[in-house]
């Protein structure tokens, strides 16, 4: 064993305000963020019906509720594009986003007996939840692919460009902003339960204020659409993500003015939330 | 040599509502109460004061101590002295008010058993996962995996969830996790009181070796003959604060004998002393005594039952019968002593008084018991406490056979003997 004194030193001190990620104690419990991220995983594979095919039926029920609605039924949508595409593109991000933030804002508190009675970086909670939601977007890619060939069978001339190899970074900043928002709340949820009952309602609204199932911002957009939503729409910092997203897979225009200040503001969400949980985590296993 | 444990001037402050505040009765606040107290008093909380209905509560009070490496400190003390704010300061789960730590190992704590198991998990997926969590590497939980597993007695049930596993295999297998940690030191809460018998003997046993492979251990425990097999040193605490700091032997008088002192007077060694069952309260005070008349909340298997009641007289009772039940943790009574059935018969109750109950050997196998109190005047109850005094039996060498190993709710002394028979034909 060895002694004491070539041990390194910890000193537990009164909490000393804001603090940034410490990266180095997070890497040090890798295995940890790993199994917390595997076990949500693998505890819904196996309590439910379907197991991990809800990753891939989720989305693609809403696109076959959207498609009946907008397409069908309202017969709003006027593209060369097939709608199915088109809003598939987005839902698949976007279901990676509400998921994230929205189980990750539960996580914490739903850890309560983890935290209380042990030890590790408080963050791999929410980050293990934002984890777990990454392995449901890469089960649910396949759909997408399918997607591709019905429609290169059924004749139509859609393939994605070279720009596809953008989606990566474009998804990088995705989880940057899950891991940031999911965080915030996270933290938030811990010190006013009420947020218990806002997440839900967060999630929705967001949805309905990004364009994911509606029109996209591309310079092809008919003149019909309302101006001042169209100015409005880029201020949700989501809007340059999905929009950039859904064109980088359909090799359209990437609305790289948007994507910029998304991917600014998944920046500024990450820091924040960050922060922000640093600052409060030390009072989670006094007042969870 | 340096200490690897140094805790310095630390300190713990609670804020408790004095006065049950609505929603911040459950610690947390909701954001209506925030807003409505940034509403009244727009500027107040950069000012960092505390509304006046939230009263201090210091939990822990300037303690200092050092531990070196090898040592095992036995941290004792009532409840509510500070035990468990300390460990959790110790394992960083909650961060001093005042004060510092200084570690210098890797510490792994145990403040409970099989913590982060998931029910819908398989044993050998909770091995890994909980592993994790109490912050063992991937190959560090590979490599002792099949000695977790030899050791929780398991195997033919890894692969089934947990919740499917009888409450003794889940503390088994969480145990035998948390048991193969193995940080240079070790905070461990009471988790030793777990399972049955024989298992928490072995965790005894595994305990002890991890002590003498010179891992430092601080152990919290009400179970003081585990204290006294166990640690190198103690540590009182009192009112979060270090009382006394030395030798195991001292230590467990001195928290004897401040139990009785705490309790004698205002007679409160009673658990129960409100309870709506009491008529007239009777009972002043019940306390078990050892062979050295010193009071004591564990009686070796086998050995003499002695307990002291101080009755008080508010009102004068002519025949009084006085019942002694024994319950075990489940409420089942094993045992009823009734001094009616004994003679002489208890002379009328007008003066308080020392009522002395002796049992020269109590035939209940180890374990932890309750002993219900009740006086009656046929045929009315007029003091009863159903749960009013706490008493654990502890495994001992009851037949001098050198072994100690009872099953079963009772022990009797027997003789056995064997005829052999020649074979015939």
């Amino acid at each position: 064993m060895a002694s004491a004194s070539e041990l390194p030193e910890t000193v537990i001190r009164p909490p000393s305000g804001w603090q940034l990620i410490n990266f180095a104690e997070l890497w040090q419990f890798r295995d940890l963020l790993y199994f917390l991220a595997w076990r949500d995983v693998k505890v819904r594979y196996k309590q439910t019906l379907l197991g991990i095919a809800w990753a891939v039926l989720q989305p693609a029920l809403m696109m076959c509720i959207f498609y009946v609605i907008f397409s069908v039924v309202a017969g709003t949508y006027h593209k060369p594009l097939p709608y199915p595409l088109f809003v598939l593109t987005a839902l698949l991000p976007w279901t990676f986003f509400a998921t994230s933030i929205a189980n990750a804002g539960n996580s914490v508190v739903g850890s309560e007996r983890l935290i209380t009675k042990i030890y590790f970086p408080r963050l791999a909670v929410p980050f293990a939840t934002v984890g777990a939601a990454i392995v449901d977007f890469c089960v649910a890619l396949p759909l997408l692919a399918i997607l591709y060939v019905g429609y290169r069978i059924a004749g139509h001339d859609i393939a994605p460009g070279w720009s596809v190899l953008l989606a990566p970074v474009i998804f990088a900043l995705f989880v940057l902003s899950a891991a940031g928002v999911g965080t915030m709340l996270a933290a938030l949820n811990v010190a006013y339960r009420d947020f218990r009952y806002i997440i839900p309602f967060l999630v929705q609204i967001w949805m309905y204020a990004t364009p994911t199932i509606y029109f996209d911002l591309g310079p092809t957009e008919p003149e019909s659409t309302c101006e001042w939503v169209k100015q409005l729409l880029p201020l949700n910092p989501m809007t340059g993500l999905i929009a950039s997203f859904r064109a980088v897979l359909l090799d359209q225009e990437i609305p790289w003015r948007d994507l910029g200040f998304s991917a600014v503001m998944a920046v500024v969400f990450f820091l924040a939330g960050c922060l922000y949980f640093r600052r409060v985590e030390d009072s989670f296993a006094d007042v969870i | 040599m340096d200490p690897v444990l140094a805790v310095h001037n630390l300190a713990k402050c609670y804020y408790v509502q004095a006065t049950g505040k609505s929603q911040s009765a459950y610690g947390y606040r909701t954001l209506r109460e925030d807003v409505m107290d940034w509403l009244a008093a727009p500027f107040g909380w950069l000012s960092g004061e505390r509304s006046s209905e939230e009263k201090e509560f210091w939990a822990l009070n300037d303690v200092s101590f050092q531990v070196n490496q090898g040592e095992v400190v036995g941290i004792i003390g009532h409840n509510g002295a500070g035990k468990s704010t300390l460990l959790k300061i110790l394992s960083r789960i909650t961060k001093p008010t005042r004060g510092e730590v200084r570690l210098r190992s890797r510490v792994g704590s145990l403040l409970e058993v099989g913590t982060g198991f998931h029910p819908e998990l398989t044993g050998r997926e909770n091995v890994y996962l909980n592993g994790a969590i109490l912050g063992m590497r991937h190959h560090e939980i590979e490599a002792k995996f099949d000695q977790i597993v030899a050791f929780a007695e398991i195997e033919q049930f890894l692969d089934t969830p947990v919740k499917r596993y009888s409450s003794g295999m889940y503390v088994r297998l969480a145990f035998a996790v948390a048991a193969h940690l193995e940080p240079e030191i070790l905070i461990v809460d009471e988790v030793l009181a777990v399972g049955d018998l024989s298992f928490q003997r072995k965790c005894m046993g595994r305990m002890r070796d991890v002590g003498r492979s010179g891992t430092t251990i601080l152990f919290v425990s009400h179970n003081m003959p585990a204290i006294e097999a166990l640690c190198t040193r103690a540590i009182l605490l009192d009112h979060g604060k270090v009382a006394m700091d030395g030798a195991v032997r001292d230590l467990v008088q001195e928290y004897h004998r401040r139990v009785l002192q705490s309790h004698g007077d205002a007679g409160s060694t009673l658990t129960e002393i409100d309870s709506p069952t009491r008529l007239h309260k009777i009972f002043r005070s019940a306390t078990l005594l050892d062979d050295t008349g010193e009071p004591t909340n564990f009686l070796p298997v086998g050995g003499k039952f002695h307990l002291r009641l101080v009755l008080d007289a508010p009102i004068k009772v002519e025949s009084p019968n006085v019942t002694i039940g024994i319950d075990d943790n489940l409420g089942q009574r094993l045992l009823s002593l009734q001094s009616p059935l004994s003679n002489p018969a208890l002379p009328r109750l007008e003066n308080p008084g020392v009522l002395d109950c002796v049992v020269p050997s109590l035939p209940l196998a180890p374990g932890e018991y309750w002993i219900k109190l009740g006086l009656a005047a046929t045929p009315d109850e007029i003091d009863e406490i159903e749960r009013a005094l706490r008493f654990t039996v502890t495994e001992g060498d009851l037949f001098g056979s050198g072994r100690g190993h009872h099953r079963g709710l009772c022990v009797a002394p027997a003789t056995w003997s064997f005829v052999s028979l020649e074979a015939q034909g």
